[in-house]
């Protein structure tokens, strides 16, 4: 087989696929046909390459030329010109808007400060073959482990390493792991977490999407370090094009000898199940994920007895989220040691973000623990489109709080989120720019863990629900004062009076809005104005004398007909009638519209 | 002994067992935490939240509830921020709450209004929260309240969402109906998604009793009550089944208004439909209130002494014209111990006979004879909560999730433990969804299986060699006949194959305990005794007896069916099982009951004493508490027995099908209206207390039996239920230690010798009632009728769920009626499409004895070939079918085969 001259990497992430990037693929497989170049030329689906705001996707190697919003007509595009005439297609590269110039990839901005371990195979390899993963080391830790290391060692090379679980509460992997080799019992399991649920966070998926031989491997491994013979992994329905490339790496490694019996020839046994999740938002905490399991409702238990000791179907088990796992073979074939030295003191290694919101550059990230919020969002994320102004980022998702300017230069590890009145949580990263009501904001949030409350415990379902109606009056303008104490009472007896994590953090975007924002929550009650402009019942639409010329564009898009006036007269709008959809503010070239 | 550790509460040094629970140990040591979901015998959900302290050591607050003992455990169950949080949470579970007291059922024995009022925290006092919306606006929530339940309602704006009904249903009574449905503040408890009326929901109510609100309720039955208004709370023993179950009866205007498990043995609070919602035949109006007498063929109402006095008259008359012998009496096993005692005295110093039987006949009468030849005792070796912790049980024709809901309960309790369950019944019962193994063996083949089963021990060597030595005699006769019932040959006989005889072999020779459980599916039959000393037999080759939870367990059918045999209400044997043959015996009760001698051949079975009526050599007969018009079998027969009898005399609650044909009919107080015991299944002596007040001028029969006797000439009189008691400890030795007074504080099962002996939990220890254990060789022997050409298909019957035997009390309460109500016969869709009728259809079941009008119902529970007829209903009367072939040992009928037809009818 000739050598191949050209290979052309099509990103096949759920985002880019969604844009069409499976016809681009076969497009471009068939002008490699049609134009005589298949013999030299390879074209590759790949996993995520994580700067989705571009997507979909298209990297042309040994070049590297990194081609953005590509469409599936530019498919002969780029087949005639980059690979049968060795010219790059100027205009699909990526252009950073300012400059207008085209960037090489590792000039981007977006990629300059990344550090890939995690993702270290997305979007570099065909997920869909396990060929290519073992061309780039793929399960060399698990050979190394099954031949070199005894269950002892490995548990000692991941406490060097000094990894973290990445589910959200950072608890010390070599903890966990050696909790259950501890335990003396025939049957142990495997817990894959992979019931990612925060609003706008992708980490996980892409993950498996782009790298699913990964997380067998690290499966695998920590089976033969605890005593275990087989494994789930827990994910969500929503997620087919993961599911189906862990299927096909399933059927592969075990064509391979590389899962199911005598894996490499050791008499070691290790086989995996795929469980889907009907999308509760709970059943990513693992006590209920471990009863969603066992066919019960995914309702969280008490801890202890802990899963380690007493997890699916009362048997010892591990279980860790997608990330902790697709570190777990990088730091088995590179060593605890390297591994360590990444990071910061207590918090080891890299985090993948799902960096979305009023950003330029949305996608997602993979940055050493310890980058600062502003090298993320500013550098990374190349800061606010549109001329806004930044206000605050929510890390943690529904389960953590806003981090504001002033605190744009803290470093980002467990220790420092959690000081801030955040967390880590899985990684999701959402930016609000001037624009953004923090009280709906908090109500937003609250919303989501309100009606994803697995109803079990009277903090989290009445207390959610209680903060929320508290909330709901103050976007309408009918909050009093005793509202805030309310608030902070509820709130507490929520956060420490529930059972599980859900519950406990429900209330954290409320509490850290107060917090920084407590100004704009007494704007909406005692005022009964948003600064931001943003809750409908507060806010009234006029028009500018001054600047209105009366063209009446404004009074045609009103769908109430709230607008009046004569062309080019002053045009006024009948609060009466209107709904406050912005329509008017929208469309108005002149600025005339205004909110009140 | 478990191991004692030292924990500090507030500061106060506490010992305590390790592993115990916190919550409880934290009362038990005067700090009262609250808890709004926690029951100790449920696992802790900790679920309300309002148990929280802190713990030295440990991150935020944790539930008492769902924390063990450890050593060294520094709790703080008080300090101001946890009850601030405490109080927060209350309000949250007060502001989903339809807080309407004054008008809720569960006013005064609400578990939220306790914690509320402890509080201080009412409608609005003290409260700073709003209640949700629930007025079912926008945005308000989902609270549905499910009216469906023949027996409960379930009003989702009175739950506190605790989960323990759910848990009580899944934990206990291992059912699984209830679950959580929908998510946050729309949760709310659901049977199986939908209506509860459509669920497999079975209305135990174990979901009820376990509510700590209002959530759940009993549907009244015989009139609402607040708790307040209850007079009293009467512990007694249920009227149902040979559970024995101990019930509360609260009483209100002296009728009985609810039904409650009480926490103690054998049942810690466990309850089936009937226990539980079946009472409201107490107060039915149609109750015999005085006593009937009948004159040219009608009844007219009368005062006692005219009936006691005519009844003396008649007996004494015929028993001078024909002697005692033309006297027999059918006692019941729905009377007490003390009134089955009475009757047979009664029959036999004052009648002068020992034709003296009841409806065990009917079912165990195989069991009592060959536990008797194998053991020494007819009785279940094991105390029925035992079942819960065996390692392996064997079910064979029980069907005991409807006969015995509550022995069911420990039997599935013990799977969830880890046992093993093997059923070995031809229709597919429920407890088949538990079992490990089921086989379906051809109906009537049982002593080929069993003895399959204990060929491959012998020759797998799974044999218990020592015990077999020590233990047992004629080991060597069994042998060798067991040498030709290979698993191939009994897989020809009775269709089990033989890998599942070698399956079932293993498991239940091989298990730590096992236990045998056998109902009617064995006994009712021509070989009922063979099959009998068949399971003895095993139990003894694998070594299975004389251990906790191991042994061989006839489950007894009604409610003092144990009871009245050891009373001998049977026509050998005089109480506590000493045979009226034996002169010392009939010297040692002649002396007790002051008459010049007693009998001393035994005397004539039920069966016989119907062929002996028609035959007129009986001529008076005196039936209490039975309706053999619908009990017996060959029904036709009966009918015709019952006519020729010169003089009939039925003491009974309700004008049942027999008390019709009588001549007096005397009216006799229900079980809630007197004193006594009940002794159940598993040989406990549980004591039967009165509540409520006789309907009309209903007695006790132990009261009219003496006066009876009084007019016949006969000396006999008690103060009180208790001192016939003394009377029964005093002459039967196995009661010998066995007083009211002892009853009130301790559960005794007998054998309990003396005043000082502990009674006995299983049986057959050491060394067994007889001595040796003996094998006795059985060899299969088919079924008297079997199907061919005209009769093609195999009929059996038995009970439901829903109701009891003669259906007397309950097809008089209205909840169970509503659960079930016709009469039906389960065929399989193959037969039934053979006959060309339909799910529903009415069709016409004959047999050579009769023919009946019932409706087909479609069920795989039946194998094609088979039909079963529950035989409760006097409009399609089961036993109108029955075969009346007697086994030769014990003289019980054939109930559970007989060759039948069915025909589609226009």
């Amino acid at each position: 087989m000739a050598a191949f001259t050209n290979f052309i990497l099509v990103c096949g992430g759920t985002a880019c696929e969604s844009s069409k990037s499976d016809k681009i693929y076969k497009n471009l497989m068939h002008e490699c046909e049609s134009q005589g170049v298949r013999d030299k030329v390879q074209v590759v689906k790949t996993g995520c390459f994580g700067f989705c705001e571009q997507g979909p996707i298209v990297k042309v190697l040994p070049e590297e030329s990194f081609y953005v919003q590509v469409t599936p007509e530019d498919a002969k595009e780029i087949v005639s010109e980059h690979l049968v005439k060795g010219r790059e297609v100027t205009r699909l590269l990526y252009d950073k808007a300012e400059s207008k110039k085209r960037a090489q990839i590792d000039e981007m901005d977006f990629y300059q400060k990344q550090v890939r371990v995690v993702l270290r195979n997305c979007g570099v390899i065909n997920p869909e073959d396990i060929n290519e993963y073992l061309g780039r080391d793929g399960y060399v830790a698990l050979e190394k482990a099954l031949f070199e290391m005894k269950p002892d060692d490995i548990i000692e090379e991941l406490k060097t390493a000094g990894l973290r679980g990445r589910g959200g509460a950072g608890f010390p992997t070599w903890m966990k792991w050696n909790f259950t080799k501890k335990v003396e019992d025939d049957q142990k399991y495997i817990v894959c977490n992979a019931d990612e649920g925060d609003p706008g966070a992708y980490m996980d998926r892409s993950t498996l999407e782009g790298d699913p031989h990964s997380i067998l491997e690290a499966m695998t491994i920590a089976g033969y370090t605890v005593g275990a013979n087989f494994g789930y992994i827990y994910i969500r329905a929503e997620y087919p094009l993961a599911i189906n490339r862990l299927k096909i790496a399933m059927n592969q490694a075990r064509e391979y000898g590389l899962l199911g019996d005598n894996i490499l020839d050791t008499g070691f046994n290790f086989d995996i199940e795929i469980r889907l999740g009907a999308g509760a938002f709970v059943c990513g905490e693992e006590t209920a994920l471990l009863r969603s399991i066992e066919g019960e409702r995914g309702m969280p238990t008490p801890r202890p007895p802990f899963p380690a000791t007493k997890g699916v179907f009362g048997q010892p088990t591990v279980i860790n989220n997608v990330e902790t796992w697709a570190n777990i073979p990088i730091i088995l074939m590179k060593g605890g040691e390297w591994f360590s030295k990444i990071g910061t003191e207590d918090s080891k290694g890299t985090k993948v973000f799902a960096l979305t919101g009023k950003i330029r550059n949305s996608g997602l990230v993979e940055v050493p623990m310890g980058t600062t919020l502003r090298e993320i969002v500013f550098d990374i994320g190349g800061g606010i489109p549109n001329g806004k102004e930044f206000k605050a980022v929510q890390t943690g998702g529904p389960s953590g709080g806003v981090i504001t300017k002033d605190y744009l230069d803290t470093p980002i590890d467990y220790v420092h989120l959690q000081e801030l009145g955040s967390i880590m949580g899985s990684g999701g990263m959402i930016v609000m720019d001037e624009d953004d009501c923090m009280v709906d904001v908090s109500k937003f949030y609250l919303g989501f863990t309100v009606d994803e409350s697995c109803g079990k415990c009277a903090p989290c379902r009445v207390g959610g629900r209680t903060l929320y109606n508290i909330l709901e009056r103050i976007t309408e303008g009918e909050g009093e004062m005793e509202d805030l104490d309310r608030i902070k009472s509820i709130a507490q007896a929520t956060q420490k009076a529930s059972l599980c994590g859900l519950g406990q953090t429900a209330p954290n975007p409320i509490i850290s809005t107060i917090t920084y924002f407590e100004d704009e929550y007494k704007a909406h009650i005692k005022d009964k104005r948003c600064p931001a402009g943003h809750c409908k019942k507060l806010i009234t639409y006029h028009i500018l004398p001054d600047k209105c010329i009366g063209c009446g564009l404004c009074a045609r898009r009103c769908p109430t007909n709230a607008i009046s006036g004569e062309i080019r007269q002053l045009h006024t709008i009948d609060q009466e009638l209107c709904i406050k959809c912005g329509e008017c503010y929208n469309v108005c070239k002149f600025d005339a519209v205004y909110v009140r | 002994m478990t191991e004692q550790v030292q924990i500090t509460i507030d500061g106060k040094e506490i010992e305590a067992a390790k592993g115990a629970n916190l919550l409880v140990t934290a009362r038990e040591n005067g700090f009262d935490i609250p808890s709004l979901c926690f029951l100790e015998k449920l696992t802790p959900t900790a679920a309300c939240r309002m148990c929280i302290v802190k713990i030295e050591g440990r991150r935020g607050l944790v539930t008492a509830c769902s924390t063990p003992v450890e050593e060294g455990l520094q709790v703080t169950a008080f300090d101001d921020e946890i009850e601030e949080y405490r109080r927060t949470t209350l309000e949250l579970h007060l502001a989903e709450h339809d807080y309407e007291c004054p008008v809720c059922d569960a006013n005064g024995e609400c578990e939220l209004q306790d914690v509320a009022y402890r509080y201080d925290m009412g409608v609005e006092k003290n409260r700073t929260i709003p209640s949700l919306p629930m007025g079912g606006q926008e945005g308000s929530i989902r609270l549905p309240h499910d009216k469906t339940s023949p027996v409960l309602e379930y009003e989702a704006a009175k739950c506190i969402r605790c989960g323990r009904c759910i848990q009580a249903c899944d934990e206990i009574q291992e059912k699984g109906v209830l679950g959580f449905v929908h998510r946050g503040y729309h949760t709310f408890v659901s049977a199986e998604f939908g209506a509860w009326k459509n669920s497999t929901c079975d209305g135990c109510g174990e979901c009820v009793q376990a509510c700590p609100t209002a959530a759940l309720t009993e549907k009244p039955i015989v009139e609402r009550f607040r708790p307040f208004d209850v007079e009293r709370k009467v512990t007694t023993t249920c009227v149902y089944c040979g559970v024995g179950c101990q019930l509360d009866m609260w009483v209100k205007n002296d009728r009985v208004v609810r039904v409650r498990g009480a926490e103690s043995r054998p049942n810690n609070g466990r309850l089936c439909v009937k226990g539980r919602f079946g009472y409201e035949f107490i107060h039915n109006p149609e109750r015999l209130k005085r006593p009937l007498v009948k004159r040219n063929g009608k009844f007219f109402e009368t005062d006692w002494d005219e009936a006691l006095d005519l009844v003396a008259s008649r007996f004494n008359q015929i028993r001078r014209d024909y002697g005692s012998d033309a006297l027999a009496g059918l006692s019941s096993a729905k009377c007490t111990n003390e009134e089955n005692y009475i009757f047979q005295k009664f029959v036999r110093a004052v009648f002068g006979t020992n034709n003296v039987d009841h409806c065990a006949r009917l079912c165990h009468a195989p069991t009592v004879a060959g536990l008797g030849m194998a053991f020494g005792s007819g009785a279940m070796t094991n105390s029925i909560p035992e079942l819960a912790d065996a390692d392996c049980i064997l079910v064979t024709g029980a069907n005991v999730t409807e006969t015995h809901p509550v022995t069911a309960t420990y039997i599935k309790n013990a799977v969830r433990k880890g046992a093993k369950l093997i059923v070995v019944d031809p229709r597919k019962i429920d407890l088949v969804d538990h079992a490990h193994i089921w086989v379906r063996q051809n109906s009537g083949s049982d002593v080929a299986w069993i003895n399959g089963i204990m060929h491959v021990i012998i020759e797998e060597e799974l044999l218990d060699k020592k015990f077999i030595a020590e233990r047992t005699e004629n080991f060597e006769e069994l042998k060798q006949t067991l040498s030709q019932y290979t698993p191939e040959k009994v897989e020809e006989i009775s269709g089990v194959p033989a890998d599942k005889i070698r399956e079932i072999a293993r498991i239940y020779a091989n298990s730590p305990a096992s236990s045998i459980v056998y109902a009617m599916g064995i006994t009712q039959h021509t070989t009922g005794t063979d099959n009998v000393l068949s399971l003895a037999n095993l139990a003894m080759v694998a070594g299975q007896i004389g251990r906790e939870s191991t042994g061989v367990n006839p489950l007894r059918g009604q409610n003092n069916v144990q009871g009245a045999g050891d009373m001998a209400a049977l026509p050998n044997i005089f109480p506590g099982y000493q045979k009226v043959t034996d002169a010392e015996s009939r010297k040692k009760f002649a002396r007790e009951w002051k008459v010049d001698s007693l009998p001393a051949e035994p005397g004539l079975t039920v069966t016989e004493i119907m062929n002996a009526a028609l035959d007129k050599q009986v001529r008076g007969l005196y039936i209490m508490g039975e309706n053999p018009m619908l009990s017996d079998p060959n029904l036709q027969h009966v009918d015709e027995a019952l006519k020729e009898v010169d003089f009939l005399v039925v003491q009974d609650i309700f004008l049942s099908e027999t008390a019709r044909m009588a001549d007096v009919v005397l009216p006799a107080a229900s079980f809630a209206e007197k004193d006594g015991t009940f002794t159940n299944s598993g040989r406990s002596v549980l004591r039967v207390r009165q509540a409520v007040s006789p309907a009309g001028n209903a007695k006790p029969d132990w009261q009219i039996i003496t006066e009876l006797a009084q007019r016949m000439g006969y000396s006999m009189s008690y103060f009180s239920a208790s001192e016939i008691m003394d009377e029964i400890s005093r002459v039967a030795g196995i009661y010998g230690g066995i007083s009211y007074k002892r009853l009130e504080k301790e559960e005794l099962h007998w054998p309990c010798p003396t005043a000082d002996h502990p009674g006995t939990l299983y049986m057959h220890k050491d060394e067994f009632k007889r001595g040796k254990g003996k094998f006795h060789p059985v060899d299969y022997l088919p079924p008297a009728e079997r199907p061919d050409h005209n009769f093609p298909l195999v009929l059996s019957t038995g009970r439901m769920l829903y109701h009891y035997h003669t259906a007397t009390m309950t097809r008089r309460s209205q909840p169970l009626n509503t659960f079930a109500k016709d009469a039906y016969v389960e065929i399989n869709a193959e037969d039934l499409d053979q006959i060309g009728a339909c799910d529903g259809c009415r069709v016409r079941v004959i047999t050579r004895r009769g023919d009946i009008e019932i409706f087909a119902r479609k069920s795989d529970r039946v194998a094609a070939g088979t039909v079963f007829i529950p035989f409760h209903f006097h409009e399609s009367p089961a036993n109108r079918l029955t075969n009346d072939v007697l086994d030769p040992v014990a003289k019980i009928p054939e109930l559970k085969v007989a060759a039948c037809r069915i025909e589609k009818m226009e």
